[in-house]
């Protein structure tokens, strides 16, 4: 009777820790709502110093007709695109807000990013106050946060264009690398013969970085764009390759056995037993292709392209227009973020067996 | 009973260098007859060559000297003919259930025509549910049933089982053992299954063969003559019981130490 009656109270006692558990992770409404708007304070922060902070320093404030989109004429100066940009980053944040508040989990990861939000709005403010307001920032290298917003007031569709060419030198230079890698990868996992004739000139050739060949790229390819084809596909050929062939090469003799005694012959062994099984390594060499081909294709835009967000940079560089060579570098964050987003969605998809068994 | 015999195995020699160098005779002058829809249990202490029969019957492996026929030709691949049950461990982790058991039919070429049959297999082995889960989300006993429900989606004429329930726990065990007579019943496919669990070979075979380590050969072959289902507790089961675990000990006083420090 005792031994039950204690079990019984054990029993309480765990449940009523369990509920003050739960209760300590339940994020209440009164507190996602003060969190959420100490999130945006420092945005809002920001609007108001570029609002009412004064203009101590001479700067000229001018007024660009932007058509946006192509079919909304506008007039617009930069504090008044900067204004916009701070408001759209509050609704984007308040949208996500919104989206938050359905579901605990997601307002926790919301209130968990409230301060670094607040921090961001509080350092553009300062930002404005050094770099526009007083110009206390040496210029023109640092120029302020509404000053970067003049290149795309100024000439937005001429950063399109460059943003639309690296696009291309990327897409083509890097799905092909990626393509050949996995195919020479599987060649040498495959092959005893390639794997000693092919993998040593690929160790050595390997880790010479891709703008090494850039001399000989240029002169050997009629134009510029395949040139820095041809170097972003052997820097992303190289960890692809040596990826791939690792894991085709790693495949548990079993599986293998076991797709033989089902009457598998070779290409389902190579298609569907050694690639599927390689998949991992696959995409670990395919995310460190993608980091050298970001590299290589900056530079190779620097060096000799005729477009480009690098040819961008440079260009701008030139003319001291260093609030230009911001805003390419923030394109750059933004597009490149994206690209690896995108490939990190199909590696998610792709890889969704493991989930579960790794971490 | 009377059923001719389907697979031969005459005179087989299997030697192997082991990685300390040394020649190792895995089988030495086996032969053994299994008829048509027979259940035949291998059975012998680790080491004694009952795998290494096996693979070569499933064609994985080739005998240095002597033959293993089927139905009158001679093995020398790996057939779907042949179906082969390995130990844990051995689904494809990219496929689900589903798709490891239709991969015969996708390997064999045939898989647009026999589609249905994944969905009776999976009914058959009871994982209706789980279909659309992958190896490493069902239990061990499950993963063991969808292997054997891969190796028979492709109608083979034997099973050839490499101790396919050796991790398991004894309940799902058990449990998995009546699956397998059930399937057994349903086709009467020739079943040849490699074990080291005496009750298990008692519960489950017509016969019995008992191998002795170094070199492997087969000591001896009983008779199971007990009807199905068979009671683990009858007085009959426990007395074979103890005769086979006296022939494995007398088998085994010759035996060295199997790992050394």
């Amino acid at each position: 009777m005792d031994i039950k009656l204690s079990t019984a109270t054990g029993n309480m006692l765990s449940k009523e820790k369990e509920r003050q558990h739960l209760a300590k992770n339940i994020v209440s409404d009164k507190k996602f709502l003060l969190r959420a708007l100490f999130s945006i304070t420092g945005l809002i922060a920001a609007i108001f110093v570029n609002h009412f902070f004064p203009q101590i320093a001479d700067v000229k404030i001018k007024t660009y007709n932007v058509n946006l989109l192509g079919l909304f004429p506008v007039k617009l100066n930069i504090t008044k695109a900067y204004s916009i940009v701070l408001i759209t980053i509050i609704l984007i944040y308040a949208g996500i807000g919104i989206y938050s508040w359905f579901d605990n989990d997601r307002r926790k990861k919301y209130i968990n990013r409230a301060p670094f939000r607040f921090a961001c709005g509080i350092a553009l403010s300062v930002w404005d106050i050094l770099g526009t307001k007083t110009l206390l920032l040496p210029q023109p290298f640092f120029p302020g946060p509404s000053r970067i917003l003049e290149a795309p007031l100024m000439e937005g569709g001429y950063i399109f264009e460059n943003i639309l060419y690296s696009l291309r030198l990327f897409t083509a230079g890097f799905v092909s690398g990626v393509v050949l890698g996995i195919v020479t990868g599987v060649l040498i996992g495959w092959f005893p013969k390639v794997y000693y004739w092919v993998s040593p000139v690929l160790r050595i050739t390997g880790v010479i970085p891709a703008v090494a060949w850039m001399p000989f790229a240029l002169t050997l390819f009629p134009t510029p764009f395949l040139a820095a084809v041809f170097l972003i596909v052997i820097c992303a050929w190289f960890p692809v390759a040596f990826l791939t062939a690792q894991g085709i090469s790693g495949t548990q003799k079993v599986y293998y056995e076991v797709a033989k005694t089902l009457g598998a012959r070779t290409p389902y062994l190579v298609f569907r037993v050694a690639i599927p099984n390689a998949l991992p390594q696959i995409f670990t060499g395919i995310s460190t292709a993608n980091a050298f081909a970001f590299t290589t294709l900056v530079i190779s835009e620097m060096m000799g392209q005729p477009g480009g967000l690098g040819y961008y940079i440079n260009a701008s560089r030139v003319w001291s227009a260093y609030y230009k060579v911001f805003a390419a570098i923030i394109i750059m964050a933004i597009l490149f973020s994206l690209i690896m987003l995108a490939i990190g969605a199909i590696q998610n998809w792709m890889l969704r067996w493991q989930r579960g068994i790794v971490k | 009973m009377s059923e001719p015999a389907l697979i031969e195995i005459r005179n087989v020699f299997r030697n192997y260098i082991d990685t300390y160098d040394n020649k190792v005779e895995a089988l030495s002058d086996v032969s053994l007859s299994v008829r048509k829809g027979e259940f035949v249990s291998i059975i012998g202490s680790s080491g004694c060559g009952k795998t290494t029969l096996l693979r070569l019957l499933a064609g994985l492996d080739v005998p240095n000297f002597g033959s293993l026929t089927i139905d009158g030709h001679e093995i020398k691949n790996p057939d779907p003919e042949r179906g082969y049950v390995f130990q844990q461990g051995s689904l494809f982790p990219w496929l689900t259930v589903e798709k490891n058991i239709a991969a015969g039919l996708k390997a064999r070429g045939v898989y647009k025509k026999q589609k249905a049959d994944v969905a009776k297999y999976i009914d058959l082995i009871g994982l209706n549910g789980f279909e659309k889960s992958y190896p490493h989300q069902i239990s061990g006993g499950m993963a063991q049933r969808v292997a054997i429900a891969r190796a028979l989606i492709n109608r083979p004429t034997a099973l050839l089982l490499d101790e396919p329930m050796g991790a398991l726990d004894s309940f799902t065990r058990a449990d998995l053992q009546d699956k397998l007579l059930e399937l057994w019943k349903r086709d009467r496919t020739t079943m040849v299954l490699v074990t080291h669990d005496v009750d298990e070979a008692i519960y489950l075979s017509d016969r019995i063969v008992i191998m002795t380590p170094r070199p492997g050969k087969i000591s001896e072959i009983l008779e199971v003559k007990l009807p199905r289902p068979r009671d683990r507790a009858d007085a009959e089961f426990n007395m074979l019981r103890s005769k086979i675990l006296e022939k494995l000990h007398l088998a085994s006083t010759k035996q060295v130490p199997e790992y050394q420090i």
